[in-house]
């Protein structure tokens, strides 16, 4: 799912994915998550919850807070000249399980 | 100074012998002098963080799988901006740098260490050794890089990276004062067999350059005299010499000295244990332990946690058989809210088979994913403590009941066969009772400790738990003859399979497959290679 809306005159992306990684949002997949979210310049939120709380998604102290099970809904917004490639490149990250299937423990 | 030998007993972590100088390592408790200036302070903290930052990348080069990544999580979660502000807040304060740095990581260590999740709380201890590296820049402790090969280290507690940084590679090993042996460093310790002993509780090693450590037996000898120490430095060259030979075994085949093919299986209690080990040197898996799924104080695991574990065993055995056996809890293993609190006598209570088909929901849900995960491989599955053929029944009816509903569900799934566990003398004594299951194997251990009334962790009485009791024996024998004559095929799983001192009472017995422990597989094959089976 994805929606462009325009907040305080910014443009925000935000989309959803369904967290399917066999083990949740680990080590690993945060990691993962939090380098490719500070790839850009772009402000990256991340929430469990449509209506937050937002979180900072380039900070692995608070991804790995969320402690986010499997099957946990993942909300992405972002502000910012790139939003739009950040929130669907955070999307396929997720969607492709972290490129590493189940194998991650 | 020349000091008195001192012999210490803690617990075994990871066997082995390291003879070496003893270091003291990462006393972290003596003060660091606070500076009172909040500019260098905040200088001195970022110069730690830095260090830390570095050793972490110089350490992710050369460690590989499980380790790297752990690696990464403590290097980004030093590279945090949102930790680095937070701690840099504290110390405008005027919080000397070490203080802040310990609070704000101890407040992450207790929030992770009471998540539910097993995973989450285990990132407890990545923190910890995360925030000793950084307390051990800001304090000038000893570094690891400076320390000598093969050296014995002592502490009251050592994190996972610091092990990894250490060069095992001449010897050594690890005396802790605290630490358990079921932590990430003692798995480490034992997966790369340097010896380690914890629980060794307060000691004074200031007055010690020397020591020897036995990780089999949990000894440690500080300042060992000439006696001592070339005692144990022959029983270092003996284990080095056996693995040599045991080692040159592992990929060969599990046969006797007369060519007659053994079924060597595996004991498996962790599926992480898998790791290690190549199933092309087993031919399967003969006891998989479920227990470890049922933490006492955790929630019970759901079908599809259970499915997902079943599965993988499966997948890395292929076309091998992997024996899954039903929750056994009950006896010295107790959960919470599963096992009866105010029994008198554990060992003969509700335990096992009994356990579970007392609990059909537990249990209905393990065979569900049992049957599920049978699609994917050669799945046999195996009920412990079966006292009265009756059980196995209705073990049966239930195993038919989930294969409906799964159908009815249009998931799919296949029928294992049942077996049983022969570890309650009855079944023993009167195998023909029992002849619905679709195999036998023997839990020796039990089946001895019922045999022989006596407890196997009861020291006043070791010498009565003998597996090699001729009364024993005649039962296993009688065992594999009922088998042989009935075609139901027959192991034995029990720790005397693991001791190559018993192979040859077993081989006589008529056994032609036994389980082992996974690094008992060259130890068994090697022995197993001297035996003649036609004169046994």
């Amino acid at each position: 799912m994805k929606e462009g809306s325009a907040i305080n005159g910014a443009a925000m992306m935000q989309a959803s994915v369904l967290l399917a990684h066999d083990v949740g949002l680990h080590a690993r997949p945060s990691v993962k998550l939090t380098k490719l979210a500070k790839t850009f310049a772009a402000e990256v939120e991340l929430a469990t919850a449509r209506e937050g709380p937002w979180i900072d998604a380039k900070s692995i102290v608070k991804v790995m807070a969320l402690k986010a099970r499997k099957d946990t809904t993942l909300y992405f917004r972002a502000k910012g000249a790139d939003a739009e490639t950040a929130v669907s490149a955070l999307i396929s990250l997720v969607a492709r399980d972290f490129e590493d299937g189940s194998s991650d423990k | 100074m020349i000091s008195e030998s001192l012999e210490l007993q803690g617990r075994p972590a990871a066997a082995g012998i390291a003879v070496g100088p003893l270091i003291v390592l990462g006393d972290l408790s003596p003060q660091r002098a606070a500076s009172g200036s909040i500019e260098i302070e905040r200088r001195d903290f970022e110069s730690a963080l830095a260090s830390a930052a570095h050793d972490l990348s110089q350490l992710i080069t050369r460690v590989e799988g499980d380790g790297s990544d752990m690696l990464a999580f403590q290097l980004a979660y030093l590279e945090d901006e949102t930790l680095r502000s937070r701690v840099i807040e504290v110390l405008s304060n005027g919080v000397p740098a070490d203080e802040a740095w310990q609070q704000l990581l101890n407040a992450e260590i207790n929030d992770y260490r009471s998540a539910d999740d097993e995973y989450f709380a285990a990132r407890s201890g990545d923190l910890k050794d995360l925030r000793d590296r950084v307390l051990r820049h800001l304090k000038g402790g000893v570094l690891e890089r400076s320390l000598a090969p093969g050296a014995v280290i002592a502490s009251d507690e050592v994190g996972p990276t610091l092990f990894l940084e250490m060069d095992w590679s001449k010897g050594g090993g690890l005396l802790l004062t605290a630490g358990s042996a079921s932590s990430h460093v003692a798995m480490l310790a034992r997966a790369s067999g340097v010896p380690m002993v914890v629980g060794l509780g307060q000691v004074n090693f200031q007055d010690h350059s020397e020591a020897v450590i036995d990780g089999e037996t949990g000894r440690a000898i500080l300042s060992p005299n000439e006696e001592q120490r070339n005692r144990y430095l022959l029983k270092l060259a003996n284990i080095k010499q056996q693995k040599t030979w045991e080692t040159a075994f592992l990929r060969k085949p599990a046969r006797s000295a007369d060519g007659v093919h053994i079924e060597l299986l595996i004991n498996v209690a962790a599926i992480a244990e898998l790791d290690r080990i190549d199933s092309a040197v087993c031919g399967g898996i003969g006891l998989m332990r479920t227990e470890f799924l049922f933490k006492d104080g955790k929630p019970l695991p759901d079908e599809e946690q259970q499915y997902a574990a079943y599965r993988r065993l499966l997948e890395w055995a292929g076309e091998k058989p992997v024996t899954i056996r039903t929750l056994d809890l009950g006896g010295d293993k107790p959960v919470r809210g599963l096992t009866s609190e105010r029994e008198k006598n554990p060992f003969l209570g509700v335990r096992g088979i009994r356990l579970t088909l007392g609990r059909s929901n537990v249990f209905r849900t393990q065979l569900r994913a049992l049957a599920r995960a049978a699609v994917h491989g050669n799945l046999k599955v195996m009920l412990p403590m079966v006292t009265i053929a009756e059980e196995i029944r209705q073990a049966g009816l239930l195993l038919d009941d989930v294969m409906r509903e799964l159908k009815a569900e249009g998931i799919a799934c296949a029928r294992p066969p049942l077996g049983i566990m022969v570890e309650v003398p009855a079944v023993a004594i009167a195998p023909e009772l029992y002849d619905e299951a679709a195999f036998f194997s023997i839990g020796s251990n039990d089946l001895t400790q019922y045999v022989m009334a006596a407890a196997r962790d009861e020291p006043g009485i070791s010498h009565l738990n003998d597996p090699t009791h001729p009364a024993i024996l005649k039962l296993i024998a009688s065992v594999v003859a009922f088998g042989r004559d009935r075609n139901i095929p027959v192991s034995l799983c029990g720790d005397m399979a693991s001791d190559p001192r018993y192979l040859r009472p077993l081989l006589r017995a008529g056994l032609r497959s036994i389980s082992v422990a996974p690094d008992a597989i060259g130890r068994v094959k090697a022995a197993l290679s001297e035996a003649v089976l036609s004169e046994t």
